[in-house]
C-alpha cells in the first residue's frame, strides 16, 4: 500500500458527506445531470476499497485511524477485514448505481437536490458504520443511518403516511440504537476494550460473564430493530413510502443489513452459546415465514419486495445464529446475492412505476415490448432470487441447504422453514419479474416506454453481476465470500461451491423448492386471497400497536406535565423552598453536625447594635408594609443599614456601592410603582401565612445553622494570603479589593460587565416591544 | 460577632423567602432584593469579620496590616451587588410590562404559557 | 418631582457628581473606589438630571445612546485584556508603562483602561435602564393602565 493510505481511506470515508454537501448546489446548476457527477464520489470510494481486495483475501486486516479524544481513549479508527470490506464494496458499488438511478427517477422533482444530499449522507453514515472500529463511532454512525433513513422516508413530507412511516422507522430503529449503546457499554465494561478489533480475542471471558445474557439481549434489540426482525418488522413495509431509490438502497441492500452485519461481527465473541443459537434461529425463522406469507398477500410491487426483504433478513439471522461454519458460508453467499438481486428488482419496480404510472401488479401486463431492457434485467434478477442454476442465488441456496440438512431434528425443522420460505420467495420473484411484462397488454395510467439509461443501468449491472459472480465463482469466492466468512468465524474458510449442480440432498431440496415455488406462482391469486383472509383473522398487528404507543406516550406526557407543572408559580416556589429547608435542616440533625451554642460577642459597639436593629426593623417594615410607598422606603432602610454594616466592618467599597445601588433602586422602584395601580399588601389567608411563614423560618434557621457551623471551622487564609502578598508587589495596587476585581479576577469581571450590559439590553427590549406595535425610542414623547 | 451575623442573615433569608412565596409579583420582587442582600452578607461573614480596617495597603508598606479585613469576599460581593441591581431592574420592568399586558400582578392569573385548559398536542403524525 | 429647587440645583449636582465619579474611578486602584462605584455615581447623576429636565435633555447632553457607551466600555475592557495576548502573556495580565509627561512620571496600565471599561459599561447600562423607565409613560398615552 502507499504510504498515505490512511489519509486516503479517511478521505474515502468522508467523500460521500462531501458530495452530500455539494449535492444541492450541483443539482441547481446541472439539474438531473448532477447525478453523474455525484456518482463519482461513491465510485471513487469503491475504487479505493477495491485496492484492499488482494490484501484482505490474503487474510490480513487493515486498521487505521486518528486519535479523537485521547484522554477518553476515543479514536476515529477503522478496521477492514473480509466482512467490513465486502459491506463497504456493496455500499459504495450499489451506491454509485443508486445515485445514477436517482438522477433519472427524481428528474424534474423540485426536491432533487435535497434528496441527493440525504442519500449521499446516508451512504457516508452506512460506510462509516461498517468500517468503524471503536464502539462509539459504531454507535454514532448507527444512529446517523437511522436519522438519514428518517429523512429519506419522510422525504415526501406533505403526505401523512410518509410522516408516520418516517417517525415509526426512527422510533423503532433509533430506540434499538439506544439499546445497542447500552449493550456496547456492557461490552466495554466486561472486556475493558472499546475497539471491535481488540474484542475478537476476548470472547471467552465475555461468554462466561454474568452479564452476558443482558448484553446479548441489548445487542439483539439493536440488531433486530434495524434488520426488521419479528416483532419489530412493521416499520420496513411502511418505509416503502420513501421514493424507490431509497427502498432499493436503504431498505433492501444496505441499511437493514446493518443488524445482520452487527450479528456477524459479534459472532466470534458472543456466538456459540445456547442463548445465541436459540434466539437467533427462532426469531429469524419466524421472520422468514411471516415475511413470505405477508409478501404473498400484497399486490403492490414494492410491498411484495419489502416483505421478501424482511423474509431474507430473517433467513440471514437464522443462518448467522445457526453456528456452523457451513451456515456462515451460506449467510455470506445469500447476503451478497440478496443485495444484488433485490437492489435490481426494486429498481425495476421503480422504473415500471415511473414509466407506467402504477405498481399494482394486477393492473400491469404486457410491458415486455415497451420495456425490453428492464424486462431482461428483471428476469435475470428473478432467476437469481428464485435460486436457479447459473446464478449466484443458486449457490447461496445450495449452501443454505447444505448447512441446514445435517440430519438432527432441529435442523430438519429449520430446513422445512427454509424450503417453504424459499419457495414463496421464488413465486414472488417471478410475480414481480414476469407479471408486469408478460401476458396481454394492460392499459396503464401512463403510456409506458423504456426509461432513459439512468433508469436501466442500475438493474442491468446488478442482475448481470448476479450471473457473472456465479459463472466466475472462483474469483468471487476468493476475493469476497471466503474472506468474509473467515472474518465472521475467525477461522480460515475456503468456499468452493460453483454452479455445477452436484447430486445430493441440497440439490434435491432445491428441486423441491422450485417445484413448490412454481406451484405457488401458478396459483398465486388463490394464495393471495387465502393470505388476506388469514391475516385479517389474526386481528391488528404491531403496526396498529405503534399508533397506540405513540398516542399513549403523548397522553402520558400530557398527564405528567399537568401533574408537575400545574401552571401555578406559587407551587413551584413552595416546592423549591420546602426542599431547600429539608436539605439545610435534615442532615445536621441526622448526623449530629449541629454548631456549638453561639457566644455573645464580647464587646458589641453601640453603633453596630443600632444598625443591626435598623436592618431588622427595615425587614419587618417591608413584610408588613400596607402601601407601596412604605414598602419602597422600608426596602431602602434595610439596604442602607446593610451598607453601614459593610462600612463598620472594613468594607468601604462595598458600602459605597451598596449606597448607590439602594438609591438607584428606590428611585426606579418609585418611578415604576407610581404607575402600577396595585396594593402591595398581600391577601394571604391565615393558614397560608402560617404555612409560608413556617417554610421561611425553617429556611432562615437552616442558613443560620449552616453559617454558625461553617464559621466555627478554622479559616483557610490561602487565597487571602496570595492576594495580600502580590497586590502591591506584582499588580501595583494598594486597594486589594479593586486589584482583585480588575486584575487577578479580571476575566470574571469582564463576564460580569457583559451580564450587566445584557440585562440593560433586555430591559430596553422589554420596554420597547409593545403588544402589536414597536415604538421607536426616538419618537417617544416625554411627559412634562 | 459571626454568630450575631448568622442570626441576622437567617432573618434576612426568612424575610426574603416569605416574600418570594407570595402570589404578587411586586412582593416577589421585594423578596429578590432581600435575597440578594442575604447572600451578600453570607459571603461577607464566611470571609470572617474585622472591624473598620479596610483592605487597603498603607503607604510605604507592601502588604496589608494584620488586622485588615479580608479583601476576597469584598471583591466578590462588589460585582454581585451591581449584577443583582441590574437583574432587579430587569425583573422590575418585567413585572411592570406583565402588569401592563395582562392587567394583573397575581401569578395565578398569569396563565399564558401554561393555560388552565391546556389541550393535548396533536395525536396525528 | 419636577420642582423649581430641583431644576435649579440639578445642573450643579450632576456636574459635581460626574466629576466626583471620575475622581472615584481613577483613585480606585489605591484608595476605596473603582469602576463599579464610579459608574454608579455617574449613572445616578444622569438619572437626577433626567428627572429634573426630562429624558431628551439627558440624551442631548450625553450625545451618544447610553447603550453605545456601554458597548464601547465592553470593547475597551476586552481590548485591555487582549493587549496582553499580543504581548505574549496570558489574557488579562496587567501591563504597566511609566511615560514621563512634563517631568512627572505617570503610571498607565491595562488594568486602568479595563477599569475605565467597567465604568463605561456600568454608566451606559444603568443610565439606559433609568432613562427608559423615566421616559416610558409619555409614549403610553393610549395604552397600558
Amino acid at each position: 500500500m502507499a504510504a498515505n493510505a490512511p489519509a486516503l481511506t479517511f478521505f474515502a470515508l468522508f467523500l460521500p458527506f462531501l458530495a452530500s454537501v455539494l449535492a444541492p448546489f450541483l443539482t441547481r446548476r446541472l439539474g438531473d445531470r448532477a447525478a453523474w457527477v455525484l456518482a463519482a464520489a461513491p465510485a471513487l470510494a469503491f475504487a479505493h476499497f477495491c485496492t484492499f481486495l488482494p490484501e484482505i483475501a490474503a487474510g490480513e486486516v487493515v486498521t487505521g485511524g486518528y486519535a479523537w479524544a485521547p484522554s477518553f481513549n476515543l479514536s476515529f479508527s477503522w478496521f477492514l477485514d473480509g466482512l467490513s470490506l465486502t459491506f463497504a464494496l456493496l455500499i459504495t458499488g450499489i451506491g454509485t448505481l443508486i445515485v445514477v438511478y436517482s438522477g433519472g427517477y427524481m428528474k424534474g422533482h423540485e426536491g432533487q437536490g435535497r434528496f441527493m444530499a440525504f442519500i449521499l449522507a446516508f451512504m457516508g453514515a452506512m460506510l462509516g458504520l461498517v468500517v468503524s472500529d471503536s464502539f462509539l463511532m459504531l454507535f454514532v454512525y448507527w444512529e446517523l443511518t437511522s436519522i438519514t433513513s428518517f429523512l429519506l422516508i419522510g422525504f415526501d413530507h406533505e403526505r401523512e403516511a410518509a410522516r408516520r412511516a418516517a417517525l415509526q422507522a426512527l422510533v423503532v430503529t433509533g430506540g434499538g440504537g439506544l439499546c445497542l449503546l447500552a449493550g456496547l457499554v456492557f461490552l466495554w465494561n466486561i472486556t475493558g476494550v472499546t475497539q471491535l478489533s481488540l474484542l475478537v480475542h476476548l470472547g471467552d471471558g465475555l461468554r462466561q460473564s454474568p452479564f452476558y445474557l443482558a448484553t446479548l439481549l441489548l445487542v439483539l434489540a439493536g440488531a433486530f430493530t434495524k434488520s426488521a426482525q419479528f416483532p419489530f418488522h412493521f416499520w420496513l413495509p411502511n418505509a416503502m413510502e420513501a421514493p424507490t431509490p431509497v427502498s432499493a438502497y436503504l431498505h433492501s441492500a444496505t441499511m437493514v443489513k446493518a443488524g445482520v452485519y452487527l450479528l456477524m461481527r459479534l459472532n466470534p465473541v458472543m456466538g456459540q452459546t445456547p442463548a445465541w443459537m436459540i434466539l437467533l434461529p427462532f426469531f429469524g425463522g419466524i421472520t422468514l415465514i411471516a415475511g413470505t406469507f405477508l409478501a404473498v398477500r400484497q399486490t403492490d410491487l414494492k410491498l411484495m419486495l419489502a416483505y421478501t426483504t424482511m423474509a431474507s433478513l430473517g433467513l440471514l439471522v437464522m443462518l448467522t445464529g445457526f453456528g456452523s461454519a457451513h451456515a456462515v458460508e451460506a449467510a455470506v453467499l445469500y447476503l451478497v446475492a440478496h443485495s444484488l438481486f433485490k437492489g435490481a428488482l426494486f429498481m425495476v419496480a421503480g422504473t415500471v412505476d415511473h414509466e407506467a404510472g402504477t405498481r399494482d401488479v394486477t393492473k400491469l401486463g404486457g410491458l415486455r415490448a415497451a420495456m425490453p431492457v428492464t424486462f431482461g434485467a428483471a428476469l435475470l434478477a428473478a432467476l437469481s432470487m428464485g435460486g436457479l442454476p447459473l446464478f449466484f442465488g443458486f449457490l447461496a441456496k445450495e449452501e443454505i441447504y447444505a448447512a441446514l440438512a445435517t440430519g438432527n431434528p432441529r435442523a430438519v425443522f429449520f430446513t422445512g422453514l427454509a424450503v417453504i420460505g424459499n419457495a414463496l420467495m421464488f413465486a414472488i420473484a417471478f410475480a414481480v419479474a414476469l407479471k408486469p411484462f408478460l401476458g396481454p397488454h394492460v392499459e396503464t395510467p401512463k403510456h409506458a416506454h423504456e426509461g432513459p439509461v439512468t433508469l436501466w443501468l442500475g438493474p442491468v449491472v446488478l442482475s448481470v453481476l448476479g450471473l457473472a459472480a456465479a459463472l466466475f465463482s472462483g474469483l468471487a469466492h476468493r476475493y469476497v465470500s471466503s474472506p468474509m466468512a473467515s472474518a465472521i468465524t475467525t477461522q480460515k474458510i475456503v468456499i468452493d461451491i460453483s454452479t455445477m449442480p452436484h447430486l445430493g440432498v441440497p440439490l434435491l431440496l432445491s428441486v423441491i423448492t422450485v417445484l413448490l415455488g412454481a406451484l405457488a406462482f401458478w396459483r398465486l391469486t388463490d394464495l393471495r386471497a387465502l393470505m388476506v383472509r388469514a391475516v385479517e383473522s389474526l386481528g391488528p398487528g404491531p403496526d396498529r400497536g405503534f399508533d397506540h404507543f405513540v398516542s399513549g406516550l403523548v397522553r402520558l406526557s400530557g398527564a405528567v406535565t399537568r401533574l408537575v407543572q400545574p401552571g401555578r408559580l406559587e407551587i413551584y416556589i413552595t416546592a423549591t423552598f420546602i426542599l431547600l429547608a429539608v436539605t439545610l435542616l435534615v442532615p445536621p440533625f441526622l448526623f449530629g453536625e449541629l454548631p456549638a451554642m453561639p457566644m455573645w460577642p464580647k464587646q458589641l459597639l453601640v453603633q453596630e447594635a443600632a444598625f443591626f436593629a435598623i436592618a431588622v426593623i427595615g425587614l419587618i417594615a417591608v413584610l408588613r408594609a400596607k402601601d407601596r410607598l412604605t414598602a419602597i422606603v422600608s426596602l431602602g432602610i434595610q439596604g442602607f443599614a446593610v451598607a453601614v454594616i459593610f462600612l463598620l466592618f472594613g468594607a468601604p467599597d462595598l458600602s459605597f456601592t451598596q449606597f448607590m445601588v439602594e438609591t438607584l433602586s428606590v428611585v426606579i422602584l418609585a418611578l415604576v410603582m407610581t404607575r402600577l395601580r396595585l396594593s402591595p399588601r398581600d391577601h394571604r389567608p391565615l393558614g397560608q401565612t402560617l404555612f409560608d411563614g413556617t417554610i421561611a423560618v425553617a429556611c432562615g434557621l437552616g442558613f443560620t445553622l449552616l453559617l454558625l457551623k461553617s464559621t466555627e471551622a478554622p479559616f483557610d487564609t490561602l487565597l487571602t494570603d496570595f492576594f495580600n502578598a502580590y497586590s502591591k508587589t506584582v499588580a501595583h495596587g494598594a486597594n486589594v479589593v479593586n486589584v482583585i476585581i480588575v486584575d487577578f479576577r479580571g476575566t470574571d469581571t469582564l463576564g460580569e460587565i457583559a451580564v450587566v450590559m445584557v440585562t440593560a439590553l433586555a430591559v430596553l427590549a422589554l420596554i420597547r416591544v409593545r403588544a402589536g406595535k414597536k415604538v421607536a425610542d426616538d419618537k417617544m414623547e416625554t411627559r412634562r | 460577632m459571626e454568630a450575631l451575623f448568622s442570626i441576622l442573615i437567617g432573618l434576612f433569608f426568612a424575610a426574603a423567602i416569605y416574600l418570594l412565596l407570595s402570589k404578587h409579583t411586586v412582593r416577589i420582587l421585594l423578596g429578590v432584593v432581600l435575597l440578594g442582600n442575604a447572600v451578600n452578607l453570607t459571603l461577607f461573614t464566611t470571609g470572617r469579620l474585622t472591624r473598620e480596617v479596610p483592605p487597603i495597603i498603607p503607604a510605604g508598606m507592601d502588604t496589608l496590616s494584620s488586622n485588615a479585613a479580608n479583601p476576597l469576599p469584598q471583591a466578590l460581593i462588589l460585582t454581585a451587588i451591581v449584577i443583582s441591581f441590574s437583574f432587579f431592574a430587569f425583573l422590575l420592568v418585567l413585572t411592570y410590562r406583565a402588569y401592563q399586558e395582562l392587567g394583573t400582578d397575581d401569578t395565578d392569573e398569569m396563565r399564558l404559557a401554561e393555560p388552565r385548559d391546556e389541550q393535548l398536542p396533536p395525536l396525528g403524525y | 418631582m419636577n420642582t423649581l429647587i430641583l431644576r435649579t440645583v440639578a445642573p450643579f449636582l450632576t456636574a459635581l457628581m460626574l466629576l466626583f465619579s471620575v475622581f472615584v474611578l481613577l483613585r480606585g486602584h489605591n484608595e476605596p473606589g473603582g469602576g463599579f462605584i464610579g459608574g454608579l455615581i455617574a449613572a445616578s447623576a444622569l438619572a437626577i438630571y433626567g428627572i429634573a429636565f426630562g429624558v431628551p435633555a439627558v440624551r442631548r447632553a450625553i450625545r451618544f445612546h447610553p447603550m453605545a457607551i456601554a458597548g464601547a466600555g465592553l470593547l475597551l475592557a476586552t481590548l485591555s485584556g487582549l493587549v496582553s495576548i499580543v504581548s505574549g502573556v496570558p489574557f488579562m495580565t496587567g501591563l504597566w508603562v511609566y511615560p514621563v509627561v512634563f517631568e512627572v512620571e505617570v503610571p498607565l496600565a491595562t488594568v486602568m483602561s479595563f477599569d475605565i471599561g467597567v465604568y463605561l459599561v456600568v454608566v451606559g447600562a444603568i443610565t439606559s435602564i433609568a432613562l427608559a423607565l423615566e421616559q416610558e409613560p409619555g409614549s403610553d398615552a393610549e395604552g397600558g393602565d
